[in-house]
């Protein structure tokens, strides 16, 4: 098993309430699209909220009631890319402008994590923050240049 | 050797109809093929196609693996079988130089980071319903999707499509290229006679194009 995992962050504005007709489809497609992340081959966790099957309902900035954050965990860069660009995450890749506004700065951070750690909000918006700052790197790059896993750390 | 005098050397080696008979049935082909297949497609002797094929591994435009076909291994199960299909790399060459692929790259980035995702499916939509409107007699899709350079195939009542003719773009700008290429399918469909009840969806398989098609009811 590796000893580090990629955790990844992506934050999204909505151009509408999730209860109006322009996110209908989007909403309507949500349970579908995270349990094919739940069965994907090397899903390990994501972010979900108190009702348990998504984190639609998480606000991960207070003061903005249409950012989205989705989080989540995974054995590999190879795991991540299949899902999001070679499975039905896709059609919903395709459409995102018809949901989401375009952010002008980074919205996903990619980083790696021990094994069996869960990111919380604040540490994976401290990441998007990482990345807005500092540009991509070690500790916060994205899929199209994505770095390697820490070295192990010698085993005493 | 430059890059240029590389790609020149390895196309010049497809030159032979023979040859590109067989790399196309190859490259045509979703699962990897042995030379027996490959003979019997391009209508030439098992040891005709064994050469040709390997000048084609020679060249980088296919890759060998070897398995057994039988499906059984340890002793007994026979010698693997010498399998190709399709290299990875690509070769472009235009004369004169044209740097059709930078241009492409850099339009594609400065497109993901305006946003336009919608305004390049409305345009691809179009194009791609001009186009299929001007195929004329040419209304199977089938066949308009194979002279697109898509290599249809059929898995069960599914089409679906051995290439990508946007590879590169699509793997830097995934979303961006396979909306646009799903959208240009969309409008084909539309523009085409023949594309009529036909509808195209995004189900990606690990290699290939990520948009599936299914006919008509009528025709399967």
């Amino acid at each position: 098993m590796n000893d580090f995992h990629l955790a990844q962050v992506n934050v999204g504005r909505i151009l509408a309430p999730l209860d109006s007709p322009q996110l209908a489809d989007f909403v309507a497609q949500l349970p579908e699209i995270n349990a094919l992340a739940d069965r994907a081959p090397g899903f390990v966790w994501r972010l979900v909220d108190d009702d348990g099957s998504d984190s639609t309902s998480l606000r991960p900035e207070n003061d903005d009631d249409l950012l989205l954050i989705n989080c989540s965990v995974w054995e590999s860069v190879e795991a991540l890319r299949e899902y999001t660009y070679r499975s039905d995450h896709l059609k919903v890749l395709a459409r995102r402008r018809e949901w989401f506004e375009r952010l002008a700065d980074f919205h996903l951070a990619l980083w790696w994590v021990p094994a069996g750690h869960r990111p919380t909000v604040t540490e994976a918006m401290a990441r998007v923050a990482l990345i807005r700052e500092r540009g991509e790197g070690p500790e916060a790059f994205t899929l199209r240049a994505p770095h390697p896993p820490p070295s192990k750390a010698p085993t005493a | 050797m430059s890059s240029e005098d590389a790609a020149l050397e390895a196309l010049a080696v497809l030159g032979d109809p023979v040859r590109r008979g067989l790399y196309r049935h190859v490259s045509g082909t979703p699962d990897e093929v042995g030379r027996d297949a490959a003979a019997e497609a391009a209508g030439i002797s098992r040891s005709l196609a064994a050469f040709h094929l390997d000048k084609l591994v020679e060249a980088g435009l296919l890759e060998v693996s070897f398995r057994r076909l039988s499906g059984r291994s340890g002793p007994g199960a026979g010698r693997p079988a010498k399998l190709y299909r399709r290299a990875e790399g690509e070769r472009a060459v235009s004369v004169p130089p044209r740097s059709y692929d930078t241009a492409g790259r850099l339009l594609a980035e400065v497109v993901e980071r305006a946003g336009l995702d919608g305004e390049l499916q409305a345009a691809a939509r179009a194009d791609g319903e001009a186009g299929g409107e001007a195929s004329g007699d040419g209304t199977d899709p089938v066949e308009v999707l194979r002279a697109r350079g898509f290599e249809p195939f059929w898995d069960a009542g599914t089409l679906r499509l051995n290439n990508c003719p946007f590879h590169a773009l699509a793997d830097q700008f995934p979303a961006l290229v396979c909306g646009m290429n799903l959208a240009g399918i969309e409008g084909l469909l539309a523009g085409l006679k023949g594309g009529q009840g036909w509808t195209a969806e995004m189900d990606p398989l690990p290699r290939g194009c990520c948009v599936a098609l299914r006919p008509a009811d009528d025709e399967n």
